[in-house]
């Protein structure tokens, strides 16, 4: 076998390598995003936390500030759902490559 | 000590941003690899239960008026069903598609009590104007569930329905209990005089 020549198993098994790559990069990609989401909102509008402008406010404006809620939900997705989900692709395609090549 | 309106608002744009968050997620990866796992597979139908059970608590407590009562009530009612349905099909109990079409009839009940329920035109007060875009979402996005049911194989429903949870998200986020819209405020909206 000489360079030009590549088994078929590797050739089919690159496509689906880098459709893998990309879920991964999607789904660890999703929670930073949510948080980047959330710091840009609270720069943006920061009268919406309630951090930047304490006069006179309630506890409801300090339980909710709506930037930071969105910040936490995409701390909660990316430490509590993202890992496991990446694990299970991986898992998932190291089975189905080894059912190929089996 | 109650929360206003708009506080209630937010929070469900918190779960309903999370929610979304966890739909585009199964999108991405697809049902077999999300369901992988019990937790994770009866996530969304428990969120869903959840949200039902939340918006019962709201139907108590928003009494100011007998169409938010009703309208609460009535999402409370489709968001139970929704969640209890999709629950049983998550958990083997029920298999055919076509349960997806509970999904669908809840999104299209939602929508439809949202428009009904907003009295005042689009440019009335930003609430109206969620009002209407919300439940235009709402009855739109009935569809994605309804493909589901007859074409469930087509990933296009998973990220429209995961799509709309996320814009939902937003939509209650820029919720005020006062506030302008596009430079419009009625003078019967109730802000300051």
């Amino acid at each position: 076998m000489n360079e030009l020549v590549t088994p078929r198993a590797h050739t089919a098994d690159e496509p689906r390598a880098a459709r893998k790559g990309l879920r991964v990069l999607a789904v660890e990609a999703l929670g930073p995003l949510t948080v980047l989401g959330g710091i840009v909102w609270a720069f943006a509008q920061p009268y919406r936390v309630t951090f930047f402008y304490p006069d006179g406010k309630g506890f409801w404006d300090w339980a909710v500030q709506p930037p930071l809620l969105v910040v936490l939900v995409g701390l909660l997705f990316a430490f509590l759902v993202a890992p496991g989900l990446i694990e299970d692709l991986d898992r998932t395609s190291g089975e189905s490559g080894d059912a190929a090549s089996g | 000590m109650l929360p206003r309106a708009e506080v209630a608002h937010w929070l469900f744009a918190a779960g309903f941003l999370f929610f979304g968050l966890v739909l585009l997620a199964e999108a991405i990866v697809g049902p077999a690899v999300f369901r992988r796992r019990a937790w994770r597979a009866c996530l969304w139908p428990s969120l869903a239960l959840l949200a039902g059970m939340w918006l019962w608590v709201i139907t108590i407590f928003s009494t100011f008026s007998t169409l938010h009562l009703v309208a609460h009530s009535l999402w409370a009612q489709a968001a139970t069903a929704a969640g209890a349905v999709q629950l049983a099909v998550v958990r083997g109990r029920l298999h055919s598609s076509y349960w997806s079409l509970v999904t669908s009839g809840a999104l299209l009940v939602t929508g439809a009590a949202f428009l009904v329920h907003e009295q005042n035109g689009w440019l009335f007060a930003r609430s109206a104007f969620l009002h209407h875009l919300i439940g235009w979402t709402l009855v739109v996005s009935a569809l994605f569930p309804l493909g589901a049911a007859f074409r469930p194989r087509r990933s296009i429903w998973a990220w429209g329905f995961a799509a709309t949870w996320v814009a939902v998200a937003v939509m209650l986020f820029a919720d005020r209990d006062v506030a302008p819209i596009f430079g419009h405020l009625s003078d019967l909206a109730g802000g300051p005089p």
